[in-house]
């Protein structure tokens, strides 16, 4: 079993109190009414599904409740880091070779990623 | 195993864990913000921990002015108190926080008590439950939700040798059983 930092709990905690809540850092569209249909459908569906490290939301489902964020490699299945939803994703090495430098930048800022869309 | 704990601790052979369901308690989950803590804490009677998974308590569990709380996540506290003041705690703590923003529920009947004493406390609940329950690891004052097999759990360490479970009524039947099935290959 792996264990998993929360960093709420601000510790190691058994995987089976997590759970997977899919890819992070993806904005949504500020104005859905100028929103053409084609990017809403990206917006909702389309994610990368990179072999290697990837940038994930987890939850602390049967701890404390909280919603973050992880950096994990889903080759070796690793955790790399983790980090509290709102924060930018940390400078790791893994997390910065492996991750567009434009879709990084837009995720640090919160807004929606141009590109991605 | 047992010759280990023997070893270790004279008591431990002949003191095996016992298990009994705890009385009925008013329960109450509180969220809020920092303004709203402090005057629910005020109102209940009892200063909410800080830190989360710890628990404050005062009193005598059950007993007139008996209060506990719980901090199982960064903004929600899990509240006990007597039956009889459960009534008056929720008017009391409402009344507070009237400005406040603030969330406050009425869980009483959703969670049922039990109380795991003895030596191998801590090894019956590793039977079902992964977190490390060494002293250092998990001390007296911890609390927190978890898992003990397939149920959601509240633990919570009172003393070296004395848990206190908070778990949802339906899956009561489950953990009780569990629980004794694992006391039965602790001995
Ligand atoms: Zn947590």
């Amino acid at each position: 079993m792996l264990l998993i930092h929360c960093p709420y709990c601000n510790m190691k905690r058994p995987e089976t109190e997590f759970r997977n809540a899919g890819a992070a850092h993806i904005a949504r569209p500020l104005d859905p009414a100028t929103t053409s249909d084609a990017e809403w459908a990206a917006f909702l569906y389309l994610r990368d599904n990179p072999k290697g490290i990837i940038a994930e939301r987890w939850r602390h489902a049967h701890g404390c409740g909280r919603f973050f964020n992880a950096i994990r490699n889903t080759v070796s299945d690793d955790f790399v880091t983790t980090y509290k939803a709102g924060e930018a994703p940390p400078e790791t090495e893994a997390f910065a070779s492996e991750v567009a430098p434009g879709s990084r930048e837009a995720n640090a800022t919160g807004k929606q990623a141009e590109t991605a869309l | 195993m047992a010759e280990d704990r023997a070893t270790m601790d004279e008591t431990a052979a002949s003191e095996p864990p016992y298990l009994r369901s705890a009385p009925p308690l008013a329960r109450f989950v509180f969220r809020g913000d920092a303004m709203g803590e402090a005057k629910a804490g005020e109102a209940f009677g009892l200063g909410f921990p800080e830190a989360i998974n710890r628990a404050a308590s005062k009193g005598e569990r059950g007993k007139p002015g008996g209060r506990v709380a719980l901090r199982l996540g960064p903004d929600e506290l899990l509240l006990i108190a007597p039956v009889s003041e459960g009534q008056a705690v929720f008017a009391a703590i409402g009344t507070a926080c009237t400005d406040i923003p603030h969330a406050l529920v009425d869980i009483s009947d959703r969670h049922l008590g039990f109380v795991l004493e003895g030596p191998d406390g801590a090894d019956v609940l590793n039977a079902g439950c992964p977190l490390d329950l060494s002293l250092p690891a998990f001390p007296v004052g911890m609390a927190t939700r978890t898992l003990f097999h397939k149920a959601e759990i509240v633990l919570w360490r009172m003393e070296p040798r004395l848990f206190r479970i908070e778990v949802g009524r339906s899956f009561a039947p489950y953990l009780e059983a569990s629980l004794r099935i694992a006391m039965n290959e602790a001995r």
